[in-house]
C-alpha cells in the first residue's frame, strides 16, 4: 500500500524543480514569494493528495497558479506609459542564460509550456495536467514558443551565443 | 539558432535553501504543519525531537525506532503527514536537556502534547512525571497513582510505551527490590539517566 511521505521528504524532492520553474516564469527575484506560496497551498492540501499520484505534477501545477497570480499583480501594479518594454525590467541573474529573459517575454502559454517542460522538467503530457489543457495543445504551445524565440534569434544573432546549447543530460525526453 | 531544446535554468542553491528555510519556519509558526521535528544531540546518543502546536509529543532514541525515516513515516500515518523540520521550534528542547545531562536541571518546564497516548497510559506516564528529580518509584505505585493499583503490568507495558521519555522521566520507575526491568531505549541508557541523577543500583 502506497502513503503519503511525510511533507518534509516531499518538499526535499520537488523544491529544486519548483524553484527553477517559478525563476524561469517570473524571474529569480520574485521566485522567492511565489516559492512560499506554492509550498504553504501544498502543504494545506497534502493530506488530500491521493498517494501514488504525479506528485511533480500536482506541485508544478500549484506553482503555476501562483506564477500567473504573481504576473496578473504585477502587470495591475505596472505604471502605464508611452514606451513599452519589450524585455523584463529586471537583469538576468549570473550564469542565467540569457535565453531565458526572453522566455519570459514570451506570451503567457507558450512561456507557461516552455518553462513547465525545460526549467520544471516535465512532459508534455505533465504539461497538459499543470495548464489544465490537452497534451496536443501543450505540445503546440511549446512547439510555438520554440519557434519564437528561433525568429528573434535569426533577427538578432547575438542572442543566440548561450542558447545554442544542445539537449543535456537534465532535459526530458520527449 | 537551432534551439530544439532549451538548457535548463541554473538552480541557485544558496537561495532555494534560504526560501525552504523560511517557508518551513512560517509553516511551523503559524500552525500549518501539525507537526514539526528536528535531529537534537545528548550524550545518549541522537534524538528525534516531535512537537505539535500543543508541545513536545516525541522524543525517540533514534536507533531505538529504526532512524529519522522511520519515526516520520510513522508520525505521518498514525497523527498527519504535514510535518516539517524546524529547528527552531525545539531550540528550547535542546537547551533544557543540554542543560539536565551537565546537572544544572532537575525539572523540565516543556509543554507536553499527549497525542500519542491513550487514556490510561496517559495517566500513568502524567504520575510518572510527578517522580522527583533522583527518586525512584515502582511500577505498583504507578498503577495506583492512575487509579488501579493492580494493574502494575500494564503500567509496565505503559511505561514501556512512553513516547517522551527523559523528559517524562519513566527512568525513575524501577521494579521492587530496586531490580532494573526494561527501557524504551535500552537498558544501559536507564542507568545512565539514574547515573545523572546521582542513583546508583547495585
Amino acid at each position: 500500500m502506497s502513503r503519503l511521505p511525510p511533507f518534509q521528504r516531499f518538499l526535499d524532492a520537488h523544491a529544486p524543480r519548483v524553484w527553477r520553474y517559478l525563476a524561469g516564469m517570473v524571474g529569480p527575484v520574485d521566485a522567492d514569494d511565489c516559492f512560499q506560496e506554492t509550498f504553504m497551498a501544498a502543504l494545506k492540501a497534502y493530506p488530500a493528495l491521493v498517494p501514488g499520484s504525479n506528485e511533480r505534477a500536482w506541485v508544478l501545477t500549484i506553482a503555476h497558479r501562483k506564477a500567473l497570480d504573481h504576473l496578473r499583480a504585477r502587470a495591475r501594479r505596472a505604471v502605464p506609459t508611452d514606451a513599452v518594454p519589450e524585455t523584463p525590467h529586471h537583469d538576468p541573474p549570473p550564469g542565467e542564460a540569457e535565453v531565458w529573459g526572453r522566455v519570459r517575454a514570451l506570451p503567457p502559454k507558450q512561456r507557461a509550456a516552455l518553462t513547465l517542460r525545460y526549467a520544471g522538467g516535465l512532459t508534455h503530457a505533465e504539461v497538459a495536467l499543470a495548464l489544465g489543457t490537452s497534451e496536443e495543445a501543450a505540445r503546440r504551445s511549446a512547439h510555438e514558443g520554440l519557434k519564437r524565440l528561433r525568429a528573434d534569434a535569426d533577427a538578432d544573432p547575438a542572442a543566440t551565443a548561450d542558447a545554442d546549447h544542445r539537449p543535456s543530460s537534465r532535459t526530458p525526453a520527449t | 539558432m537551432n534551439p530544439t531544446d532549451l538548457p535548463a535554468p541554473p538552480l541557485d542553491r544558496p537561495a532555494l535553501a534560504e526560501a525552504t528555510a523560511r517557508f518551513t519556519a512560517a509553516a511551523a509558526a503559524t500552525g500549518a504543519a501539525d507537526l514539526v521535528y528536528a535531529q537534537l544531540d545528548s550524550p545518549l546518543g541522537r534524538l528525534v525531537a516531535v512537537a505539535t502546536p500543543t508541545g513536545l509529543a516525541q522524543l525517540s532514541y533514534e536507533d531505538f525506532r529504526g532512524g529519522l525515516d522511520a519515526v516520520l513515516e510513522d508520525l505521518s500515518v498514525r497523527l498527519s503527514p504535514r510535518i516539517v523540520e524546524a529547528p527552531a521550534r525545539l531550540e528550547d528542547t535542546q537547551r533544557q536537556l543540554e542543560e539536565y545531562f551537565d546537572g544544572r536541571r532537575t525539572t523540565f518546564s516543556i509543554p507536553l502534547d499527549w497525542t500519542l497516548c491513550g487514556d490510561f497510559t496517559r495517566r500513568i506516564l502524567q504520575a510518572t512525571a510527578q517522580i522527583p528529580f533522583g527518586a525512584t518509584a515502582t511500577y505498583g505505585a504507578m498503577a495506583a497513582a492512575a487509579g488501579n493499583p493492580k494493574a502494575s503490568r500494564a503500567a509496565g507495558r505503559a511505561l514501556g510505551s512512553n513516547p517522551i521519555p527523559i523528559v517524562v522521566p519513566c527512568h525513575r520507575v524501577i521494579g521492587t527490590s530496586g531490580r532494573l526491568t526494561g527501557y524504551t531505549g535500552g537498558l544501559e541508557r536507564k542507568i545512565q539517566l539514574l547515573q545523572v541523577e546521582g542513583i546508583s543500583l547495585g
